[in-house]
């Protein structure tokens, strides 16, 4: 499905974009003059990802941003004096001077939950706000990136499992930048795609061309409204390249050559430069004054940060705990009867599909060696039941297609008759190699229908419904923009 | 009205508090269907159903996490750590997002994180310990860790009703072994002020959770030596009750410190130092600790003796203080 853009929403695209390279191309100009107290972290080159995910979200709906998302905090409505002040330290800042980059919020009006620098952590913050907000009624999505060094976290996996079990109206986009500070993403992962790791816990993937805006937001802007209708979280695997080192102080030397220019060729502002000129959205007066229309921004918050004062001492003091500055009371968006007993009351008890076996029924190992198959071809996935359970194990004086090798344990070598010989008697279940175990009975892959649990009345938001694992999608930007 | 324990009162003021307020809402591991590893929240899903019985798979960082994001919206969430141990598998999203939170941009966390915690009943190095002092030592989290029935209903009330995060320790040896006779109504008692279980002249022992329990047990055994021991019952680590402690010390003139904790960077330290800065001249004697000792917590029976502090070696210190 393709979202249609305005011509005037093409143009804030390139707005967004531009805002947040010149607004970084300042920082760095202002990081030599010594003027950012901390360090600064890039994102040339990512421009793209931040602005083109955070334009698929409504003004309802939450994000998160990471150190490279400055992009997405201008597309929400943050002026670019917040990031100037806050890379300054200056009382003006959306933190007083308690915090720098891009770690600051706004519950109320935008919607932005401030990042920590721990990887990861993100991901169950922003999944507990997709769940409140649809126990408020709120049908709001919660949006987070996470980069490719990110990913290898155990927050990440936490996150993702708990938003996939409570089908939580959740977005992760994963950014993949190739490089976790200096290490490449073959060092870190041994898969293709990142978004591989989708198909674990049973949600909707997409791969998507991080340098291509357009694409970046046609592919997010599925994935949210797919969340939003109820469709579980969705992972995002972005590809792009981050064009600079970790931080300033790092030159990147462990970037080979070549990969800069590969990348450099495909750089998002200028290719969307040339989509919006090949597909007459603009002309060259309109450029001018989008470019024109940032200087003067800029200038004006620059200048605003500079004159800034640093915070006062004290400050350091205060507001270690909401001591009654704060009035919590969240925006009911539907009946609180529906959450107030009798109405949201269940009958406590678990049912499980199948008793947890195979469906539809779990086959005698007789039958099963009868057959030689324990499923027609054709399954949608095809599963290796891991016998270990000792369910569906084959009885040792069953006879097997093929017999195991006998596996050898450090210390025993293969002179030795008496180990050799038990273990030729051992039976270590089917070879899980051998093709005619992977089908699943009756065309169903094994393990799809992963609740497997249901309560006996529950009337509101569906959260434990079956899930039905399609495909991982792949998202090809030539498809859908036309060969650009 | 009859005698109810500690857990029961603990269970009373979930009930309650999710009856009074659609925001508060329970989430982690087994709390559902089987009512919890202890039965806190049994039947609670029955009655408020899975959208405010928040069942995770065992993700303590995720099921943390995702209480700190909902609270953001105005949910007051109530998380349970199975065992109180396992709070240090989420350790990060505690100290660096929920604690933080507030102080750096302006965002409170109305939320609660309560578990079974504490020794003496052969639980082994990861179902026994006393993890209070690394969130003590986090600014931005408050702790209570109650000893009776009524503290804890009334805390556990408190404690979802603040703004700040919350660590409520509950001690599980304490769980079924105290009960008492509870007001009828709804009650909450103050987050940061310590209580006098018992007045005496000669010395004060500070204490929380078990050990003020076992306290009171010594301070009996002291009475009839003719010792009059002063026992004070914290209740709330952080914010701690300094003004309480002063003023007992500035009475007594003589300080001796237990918890179940181990020593090394237990309260006890931090509680000599805020009386040495607060009322050095008043006292008569070494401020003197009586702890747990700095191992794991063994799982033995023996050594698990070894390593609790209990009323005779309470005894044993307060009698050479005494001694000044």
């Amino acid at each position: 499905m393709s979202y249609p853009l305005t011509r005037e929403q093409y143009l804030d695209l390139y707005y967004y974009m531009q805002l947040n390279r010149m607004l970084e191309e300042r920082m760095v100009r202002l990081f030599r003059q010594n003027k950012i107290v901390g360090g600064l972290y890039s994102s040339l080159g990512q421009e793209g990802v931040s602005v083109g995910t955070a334009y698929a979200l409504e003004k309802k709906d939450w994000l998160a941003p990471m150190i490279r998302n400055i992009g997405a905090l201008l597309v929400k409505g943050v002026p670019p004096r917040d990031i100037f002040t806050q890379h300054m330290a200056k009382y003006t800042s959306p933190t007083l001077g308690k915090d720098g980059t891009s770690h600051f919020g706004d519950l109320k009006v935008r919607h932005i939950v401030s990042p920590i620098s721990m990887l990861g952590d993100l991901i169950p913050v922003m999944t507990g706000v997709a769940m409140a907000g649809r126990y408020l009624g709120q049908k709001i999505v919660a949006l987070t990136w996470i980069g490719d060094g990110g990913s290898s976290t155990g927050a990440f996996h936490e996150g993702l499992c708990l938003a996939a079990s409570q089908r939580a109206p959740f977005v992760l986009i994963l950014e993949n930048n190739q490089w976790a500070y200096s290490t490449p993403v073959s060092r870190q992962a041994p898969v293709k795609n990142l978004a591989d790791r989708a198909v674990a816990y049973g949600i909707k993937s997409a791969i998507v061309d991080g340098n291509d805006v357009v694409a970046v937001y046609q592919a997010t802007k599925e994935a949210v409204e797919g969340s939003r209708a109820g469709d579980g979280p969705r992972l995002i695997e972005v590809k792009t390249m981050r064009m600079r080192g970790h931080a300033q102080h790092d030159p990147a030397d462990y970037v080979p050559k070549e990969m800069f220019e590969h990348w450099k060729a495909r750089d998002p502002i200028v290719r969307y430069e040339k989509y919006l000129t090949d597909n007459k959205l603009w002309d060259q007066r309109q450029k001018a004054e989008i470019l024109a229309r940032i200087e003067r921004l800029l200038d004006e918050d620059q200048k605003f940060a500079e004159e800034s004062p640093m915070p006062p001492p004290e400050l350091a003091e205060e507001g270690v705990y909401c001591e009654g500055c704060h009035t919590i009371a969240a925006d009911w968006k539907r009946s609180k009867q529906e959450v107030t007993p009798p109405n949201c009351s269940v009958e406590a008890v678990w049912k499980v599909e199948n008793f947890g076996g195979l469906e539809p029924e779990i086959p005698t190992a007789k039958e099963v060696a009868a057959s030689g198959s324990n499923g027609p071809p054709g399954s949608a996935r095809s599963t290796v039941k891991n016998s270990g359970h000792g369910a569906i194990a084959p009885k040792a004086s069953e006879p097997l297609a093929e017999k195991p090798e006998a596996r050898i344990p450090f210390g025993r070598g293969p002179k030795d008759k008496e180990f050799r010989q038990a273990a030729e008697n051992r039976s270590y279940g089917r070879n899980p190699r051998e093709k005619s175990f992977q089908k699943g009975p009756q065309g169903k892959s094994f393990g799809t229908n992963s609740q497997g649990k249901t309560f006996n009345k529950n009337s509101h938001g569906k959260p434990f419904r079956k899930s039905s694992h399609d495909k991982p999608f792949v998202k090809n930007s030539q498809d859908k923009q036309g060969g650009r | 009205m009859a005698a109810i324990t500690m857990l029961e009162a603990i269970r009373q003021a979930l009930f309650e508090e999710m009856d009074r307020d659609p925001a508060v809402v329970a989430i982690g591991e087994d709390i559902g269907v089987y009512g919890g590893a202890f039965k806190a929240t049994e039947g609670l899903l029955g009655k408020f159903g899975p959208e405010r019985v928040i069942e995770t798979p065992i993700a303590e960082t995720g099921l943390v996490g995702a209480a700190c994001g909902m609270s953001f919206l105005g949910l007051r969430p109530v998380a349970e750590m199975q065992f109180i141990d396992f709070i240090a598998c989420c350790f990060n999203q505690v100290t660096n997002f929920v604690a933080k939170s507030h102080y750096l941009w302006g965002a409170p966390v109305p939320m609660v994180l309560r578990g079974p915690s504490g020794g003496g009943v052969h639980g082994g190095p990861f179902h026994s310990a006393n993890p209070e002092m690394y969130f003590a030592h986090t600014p931005g989290l408050k702790i209570i860790y109650p000893s009776t029935a009524y503290d804890a209903k009334g805390l556990l009330k408190s404690a979802i009703r603040d703004n700040n995060p919350v660590l409520f320790f509950e001690h599980k040896f304490l769980y079924r072994r105290v009960k008492e006779e509870i007001p009828a109504g709804d009650y909450t008692v103050p987050i940061g002020k310590a209580i006098t279980r018992r007045e005496g002249r000669d010395l004060t022992i500070l204490s929380y959770a078990a050990m003020a329990h076992t306290s009171l047990e010594a301070a009996e055994t002291l009475a009839k030596e003719g010792i009059d021991a002063e026992v004070i019952d914290l209740r709330t680590l952080m914010p701690l009750d300094k003004d309480a402690i002063l003023a007992s010390v500035k009475r007594t003139n003589k300080l001796l410190v237990v918890h179940e904790d181990t020593r090394t960077g237990g309260i006890a330290g931090e509680i000599a130092a805020i009386v040495c800065e607060g009322a050095f001249e008043d006292l008569d004697g070494p401020i003197t600790r009586v702890t747990a000792l700095d191992t794991p917590v063994p799982y033995a029976p023996p050594l698990e003796e070894r390593f609790l502090p209990n009323a005779e070696k309470i005894v044993a210190a307060a009698r050479e203080l005494a001694k000044y």
